[in-house]
């Protein structure tokens, strides 16, 4: 056995408690001119900044052209950013190939889709019934977008924009969170069959890129299904992105349930429950508590991987806003019309990231209050 | 609601057309042609501010619902990548591919498909920027060539370059925007493209148009065209025929305007192809009566459709070219209906 070694450093000097009666200028200087250091990096970004703002407002705001008035307004000497781009073609961007007179429908089922995910984001509404409410809604959805039963009838390549992003991302949470539980408890599980066929589905999916997933979604699986089987192309990419997006999240739960001490399953089991009452009412409300801000962070991911189903020829809102952009009149403004994408993706990530800030902070204060 | 679920799922799992079967049937019943479209080339298939779809190809498929169904907006169109494109077709997904499409002999023996017509003839050709001073390929030994992987123009700069013992370095873009914007940033030296092609992307995208040039020399050959899959020679023959009608309909000076008076008091050769002679001129395909003027009353003849989408019509403006008709000294030919 080796003798511990103590070893003190200085002691530490005791300082002023801080001000709480600080103004906001002296907060002010305490941010920004802490050191000389800092104030020196605070004065060269406000110079950069200076130098950059009032061209970019001016570009921006100023000389922006707004209406579509003529694309030739855009091309006139000293004109701004071309605005009139997004205020012409929003509506393709938006909503693709969908016709014209139905996008009332795409909207509506966009609307669902987000005050599905606005209802799902309160801790309190998490309950089995949310699979339920979530699968009517998306019944609904469908309802919408594929018309019948009083509804003119279309089909999913008719289908576009955000409508198609959020549909496909709001499938790939709703049937991919259920499949990663899946996975993750087969990957822990007794039985050697299961746990080897959910490491293969994980480890397969992990291992390939999601374009790889999609290619082969698209490509490959027409093939193998032989003469006169089509499977619909739309919802061949939402099972490549299920997948991918379970054998990934599938992960993480499985990082929760390896986090809890071993002594709750050995209590759990001491108390005389079985496997599934054991996960439902002991496991997996700490596991999934645990995991809470890494979902959230693969749910981001899952958002913004749906652009990748561009390649396999569907109209996301990238792909409509490529679409839109292929006009020859207006193909000269792409950059006004991604700003506009970026500001409408960054809007959705933001939102989401915040939230998820937002539970973590509060699950830990109910963690706390808990013990 | 389950129910609604169950018709949800059924709707979006239905069993395709089978691929071996008669696709004019399929067609008829299903009430719609499915094309296969390129979805973002502009003049060929894009879709504009409203949302709709416009283009040649898009046209062409227009017109073939306008033959088969007697309406040409009886269609569904599904965008293709040019990896996905011959897949769809041949798994029954689409009806028919009018994808600017190049007609070649592999494509064609080993695919399982037929090229029924030829709606566009293009060629590939190399844009320079004016500044490099290059008249000719034999002055572009060692460039960087910007290329699009899988395209007729991947094989023709290989060719042309391994022919003259030139050297090229290949930089491959997934996009063709992307493609464009490289090259107009001065990424690679050439641009290799459709000449159709280079003179929309120079006329839309190029900062300043006059600062590139196309060189002279077109090589290979692009003809374009829709294309079926090779198990059903009727559907075949409705496609070409279709293409055909629209040139014969240019050829006799029969427009979208001019088609009603063209049926009542044109002569009879007209009024018999325009369904309101004596004979049947559907009868041999298994279609209406009138499905020719439902062609030319719905979508246009040939030129109508060329001027409208490529032409003087559009902001393309690309001259008829190699497309004008055989008496104009252009290729467009279509064998006699009759």
């Amino acid at each position: 056995m080796s003798k511990a070694i103590h070893w003190c450093g200085t002691v530490v000097p005791p300082r002023a408690a801080p001000r709480r009666d600080a103004t906001v200028w002296t907060r002010l200087r305490n941010a920004l001119f802490r050191t000389p250091m800092q104030g020196a990096i605070t004065l060269v970004l406000a110079l950069l900044l200076a130098g950059f703002a009032p061209g970019l407002v001016e570009w921006a705001l100023i000389d922006a052209v707004w209406l579509p008035s003529d694309p030739a307004a855009c091309t006139e000497p000293g004109a701004g950013a071309c605005w009139a781009v997004v205020s012409e073609k929003y509506r393709v961007m938006l909503f693709g190939a969908f016709p014209y007179s139905e996008h009332w429908r795409a909207l509506l089922a966009m609307l669902l889709i987000v005050a599905g995910f606005v209802y799902s984001a309160f801790p309190r509404h998490w309950r089995a019934r949310l699979a339920a409410i979530w699968l009517g809604l998306l019944a609904l959805v469908l309802w919408l977008m594929l018309g019948g039963f009083g509804l003119r009838p279309l089909s999913t390549s008719d289908w576009g924009g955000l409508p198609l992003t959020l549909i496909l991302f709001a499938g790939t949470v709703t049937f991919g969170m259920p499949l990663s539980l899946f996975l993750a408890l087969g990957r822990e599980s007794q039985l050697p069959a299961f746990r080897w066929i959910c490491i293969g589905m994980i480890e397969l999916f992990r291992g390939l890129p999601l374009l790889v997933v999609l290619f082969l979604a698209s490509l490959l699986i027409p093939l193998f299904l032989g003469d006169g089987m089509t499977i619909d192309k739309f919802v061949r990419a939402l099972v490549g992105m299920v997948l991918f997006f379970g054998a990934y999240a599938s992960e993480i739960i499985r990082g929760g349930l390896q986090a809890l001490p071993r002594g709750q399953y050995e209590s759990a089991r001491a108390l005389g429950l079985t496997y599934w009452p054991m996960m439902i009412t002991v496991i997996l409300p700490q596991a999934l508590r645990i995991v809470v801000p890494a979902l959230v962070n693969d749910i981001i991911r899952a958002f913004k991987n749906t652009s990748f189903v561009a390649v396999i020829g569907l109209f996301d809102f990238l792909g409509a806003t490529k679409a839109a952009l292929e006009d020859p009149l207006w193909v000269r403004y792409s950059l006004e019309a991604y700003l506009f994408l970026i500001a409408v993706y960054f809007a959705f990530c933001w939102t989401m990231s915040r939230y998820a800030s937002w539970v973590e902070r509060r699950l830990d204060i109910s963690k706390r209050r808990g013990e | 609601m389950r129910t609604a679920i169950i018709l949800s799922a059924s709707a979006l799992l239905a069993f395709g057309q089978p691929a071996a079967a008669d696709t004019l049937e399929n067609v008829q019943a299903a009430g719609k042609v499915t094309c296969g479209v390129n979805g973002s080339r502009a003049g060929f298939s894009s879709i504009d501010s409203q949302g709709r779809w416009q283009g040649l190809d898009v046209d062409t498929c227009r017109a073939i619902a306008a033959a088969t169904l007697g309406d040409a907006e009886a269609t569904e169109f599904v965008k293709t990548t040019s990896q996905t494109r011959f897949t769809a077709l041949q798994t029954g997904e689409i009806d028919v591919l009018t994808r600017n499409t190049t007609m070649t002999y592999s494509r064609d023996g080993e695919l399982g498909v037929d090229f029924a017509a030829i709606t566009f003839y293009d060629g590939q050709g190399f844009m320079v920027p004016a500044d490099l001073g290059v008249t000719s390929i034999e002055e572009l030994d060692g460039a960087a060539i910007c290329v699009l992987p899988g395209t007729t123009a991947e094989q023709v700069v290989e060719s042309v370059f391994s022919e003259r013992g030139l050297n090229y370095t290949p930089i491959v873009f997934q996009d063709a925007k992307e493609l464009s914007s490289a090259f107009f940033a001065g990424r690679c030296d050439a641009h290799i493209q459709s000449s159709s092609g280079l003179a929309s992307t120079r006329a839309t995208l190029a900062p300043n148009p006059e600062d590139y040039v196309i060189l002279p020399k077109i090589f290979d050959k692009d003809p374009m065209g829709p294309v079926v899959r090779q198990d059903d020679a009727r559907w075949k023959d409705i496609v070409a025929w279709t293409v055909h009608a629209m040139v014969t309909a240019e050829e006799m000076g029969i427009t979208s305007g001019n088609v009603d008076d063209m049926r009542e008091t044109g002569s009879d050769t007209i009024k018999r192809l325009l369904g309101a002679g004596d004979t049947d001129i559907g009868a041999p395909l298994g279609l209406n009566a009138d499905w020719i003027y439902q062609i030319v009353s719905q979508v246009g003849n040939y030129g109508e459709v060329y001027d409208r989408n490529l032409g003087s019509g559009s902001p393309m403006n690309l001259a008829r070219g190699q497309n004008a008709l055989w008496k104009d000294g252009g290729l467009i030919y279509a064998p006699p209906l009759k």
